[in-house]
């Protein structure tokens, strides 16, 4: 399979404490996989080392666009170049820019495909103003396909819970990603809520042809989403499979509920 | 209306104000004759003063809870500010815009130089604000040495013209170049930081560059300062004082109505919708592909190219500088136009400047005053609209099908 994602022996330091020892994940081309895991795992360190907020202690990540090229590593990138590769993420605590428009919101995504400077802003000239304008039109068309446009003009901060939630995709979708990171994206989402979600990430995954990588607690959610699943606790890796393979491991189910004792 | 609840809650505050006032208002110690005055007229006064304010205040903290009730309930029809609604009716816009830019343009010719050269620094605090307004307003970095810039901007005139001759048309440009160019100094140590400890380092660079021009005598002529700077001269003619001021007063409103045009178009492009991403949330803001570092610099050196400008003006207006003119004092009453006028909101920028220079010119009867009515006007200003004078407004947008995208 084509792999756009290839991350081998990642590990995390901070001080002492070892958040993530030699993790290895990947994700195939047109592939969901989910990242599981008990609370304090290290599955949002993980994310944040391969987005580049913090910069890993060892070992590589490779990305390869279309899963055709040499995988490149971006190790040690700055978060945004990280996103102008192609590589777009959401928060598990929602951090969208709460006094700006829905629409402004989905606009700060197609930032950093856009070239316009001081002087383009100041004269808007010609091809700014194309560009400006094409941001608009194309911020919008997302915002159609998440099912947010009726709120295009409202601040993000009023939106309800699970529409911000699908906000933050829809901005990281901006950002033209080959491969979508969203941190739990179904907290807090009730369980109708969860379903239109099931259906979002199919949909963006079907159409856009974007890879996606998730974090989530919601079991029912990833086994129904994901095409294949990596485990990890206490930064390590503990399994990989098929949701079908994952639901018999008894290393996740040790993890997860723990040891049977003879008492 | 008016319950024995809120009779008693007035009677303690008009208690305890005179008692708080006792030392101040009522106890006068005559030095000489070696008496004491009981003033008790004093008190009674402040007491029944009080007692009455309180009632005010309250009810206008009850509207005010009414209101965000009402708004938080989706009830917004009424809730839009007057500001607002006149900048929204085009029909009351345009005509006030006229009326105002006419108003501008003889003003001049209809008041005394006295009053022309009291608008001239309130357009100088204008352009300043607006000017801080892309740092602290719209990029949200709170920058309490912004000062630095104007004194940058104003020693550069006053510098170049003293050693090399150089003419104020000559220096405007180079003023802004250099007050873009010291923004950027102070951005690059600066880049990590952010909320108080910004606040400290941009605090400390003010200072340091008033206590460089203080102490560094060969350079700069410390505190005496330099002396007979030129008015800006048209077309090579000089003019006198009279006509000077008045060429000054043009100047300025024209730089003024530069800013506001530059300033308008930024903050709704890319960079100005960067900055106020990077306000928003900084860790979002990466993620989602800005250069933090890249955006924080160009809100840094805009910002100061407003300052470096305005200080070749107010060079050229006093015609005389010297490190007493860009103490922190300055950098304060800058920060509260911008907040007093609507942290981002242009015209919420230039009212708040108008307020605060203008005010304090035309009550000079109650100079002894000033601070506390100063002082005063912030704390009711922010318990009763936090959002500034004029708050800003976001632009948005009108769709009609898929990709129809129409400005309103």
């Amino acid at each position: 399979m084509e792999q756009v994602l290839k991350v081998q022996d990642l590990s995390m330091n901070f001080g002492g404490l070892r958040a993530l020892d030699a993790v290895d994940l990947d994700v195939g081309k047109n592939e969901i996989v989910a990242l599981i895991g008990p609370n304090g795992a290290g599955k949002t360190t993980f994310f944040n080392c391969i987005t580049g907020i913090y910069p890993p202690t060892e070992g590589d990540i490779l990305i390869s666009v279309r899963g055709k090229e040499k995988p490149k590593r971006i190790n040690g990138l700055k978060p945004n170049k990280v996103t102008e590769k192609g590589l777009a993420r959401t928060f598990q605590n929602i951090r969208l820019f709460p006094n700006m428009t829905v629409l402004e919101n989905v606009m700060i995504g197609r930032h950093c495909r856009m070239r316009a400077g001081v002087l383009g802003a100041v004269l808007r000239g010609g091809s700014t103003m194309k560009e400006e304008k094409a941001a608009v039109t194309e911020s919008y068309a997302i915002l159609e396909k998440i099912g947010l446009d009726p709120f295009v003009n409202e601040f993000a901060k009023n939106l309800p819970y699970g529409a911000q939630r699908r906000l933050e995709i829809a901005r990281a979708m901006a950002t033209e990603p080959f491969l979508l990171l969203l941190d739990e994206p179904a907290a807090g989402m009730n369980p109708n809520e969860t379903q239109e979600l099931d259906e979002l990430i199919k949909r963006i995954r079907d159409e856009e042809g974007i890879s996606i990588l998730l974090i989530e607690h919601d079991m029912k959610l990833v086994m129904s989403l994901s095409d294949r699943i990596f485990v990890v606790d206490y930064g390590r890796k503990i399994a990989q499979g098929t949701p079908e393979e994952i639901r018999n491991n008894p290393a996740v189910i040790k993890a997860y509920l723990g040891e049977e004792t003879d008492a | 209306m008016i319950t024995f609840d809120q009779i008693k809650k007035a009677v303690v505050v008009s208690v305890w104000f005179m008692f708080l006032t006792f030392p101040i208002m009522v106890i006068r110690v005559n030095p000489v004759e070696h008496i004491v005055e009981w003033r008790w007229k004093n008190m009674l006064l402040i007491g029944v003063g009080s007692f009455l304010l309180s009632f005010v205040w309250h009810y206008f903290i009850r509207r005010k809870e009414l209101g965000t009730r009402k708004a938080e309930a989706g009830e917004e029809g009424e809730a839009i500010p007057l500001a607002q609604r006149i900048l929204k009716n085009k029909a009351i816009y345009r005509p006030t815009l006229v009326a105002l830019g006419i108003f501008a343009l003889i003003f001049p010719f209809i008041f005394s130089l006295y009053q022309t050269n009291i608008l001239i620094s309130a357009l100088i605090y204008i352009m300043l604000g607006l000017g801080l307004n892309i740092v602290v307003g719209l990029a949200g970095l709170l920058d309490l040495g912004y000062v630095a810039f104007y004194a940058v901007g104003a020693y550069a005139y006053a510098l170049l013209n003293y050693h090399f001759g150089l003419s104020f048309w000559m220096i405007l440009p180079i003023g802004a170049c250099l007050g873009a160019i010291f923004g950027i100094l102070l951005g690059f140590p600066v880049l990590r930081l952010r909320g108080d400890y910004l606040a400290i380092v941009t605090l400390g660079f003010g200072e340091i560059i008033r206590i460089i021009l203080e102490n560094w005598n060969e350079f700069s002529f410390g505190p005496s300062g330099i002396a007979n700077i030129p008015r800006p001269s048209l077309f090579g003619i000089d003019l006198s004082v009279h006509d000077a001021t008045i060429y000054i007063y043009y100047i300025m409103i024209g730089l003024c109505l530069l800013t506001i045009f530059v300033v308008n178009r930024l903050q709704d492009s890319r960079i100005g919708r960067a900055w106020i991403a990077l306000r928003e949330d900084e860790i979002a803001c990466q993620a989602m592909g800005i250069d933090k570092a890249k955006t924080k610099l160009t809100a840094f050196a805009l910002g100061a190219t407003w300052a470096g400008m305005s200080g070749v003006v107010f060079a050229a207006k006093t015609t005389f500088v010297n490190p007493a003119s860009f103490t922190i004092w300055e950098s304060i009453i800058i920060l509260c136009i911008v907040v007093l006028g609507g942290m981002g909101s242009i015209i919420g920028v230039i009212a708040g400047a108008l307020v605060l220079i203008l005010m304090p010119e035309y009550l000079r009867a109650f100079s002894e005053f000033r601070m506390l009515a100063f002082g005063v006007l912030l704390v009711v200003m922010m318990v009763f609209r936090p959002g500034g004078l004029i708050p800003n407004v976001r632009r948005t947008y009108k769709f009609e099908g898929v990709a129809n995208a129409e400005e309103s």
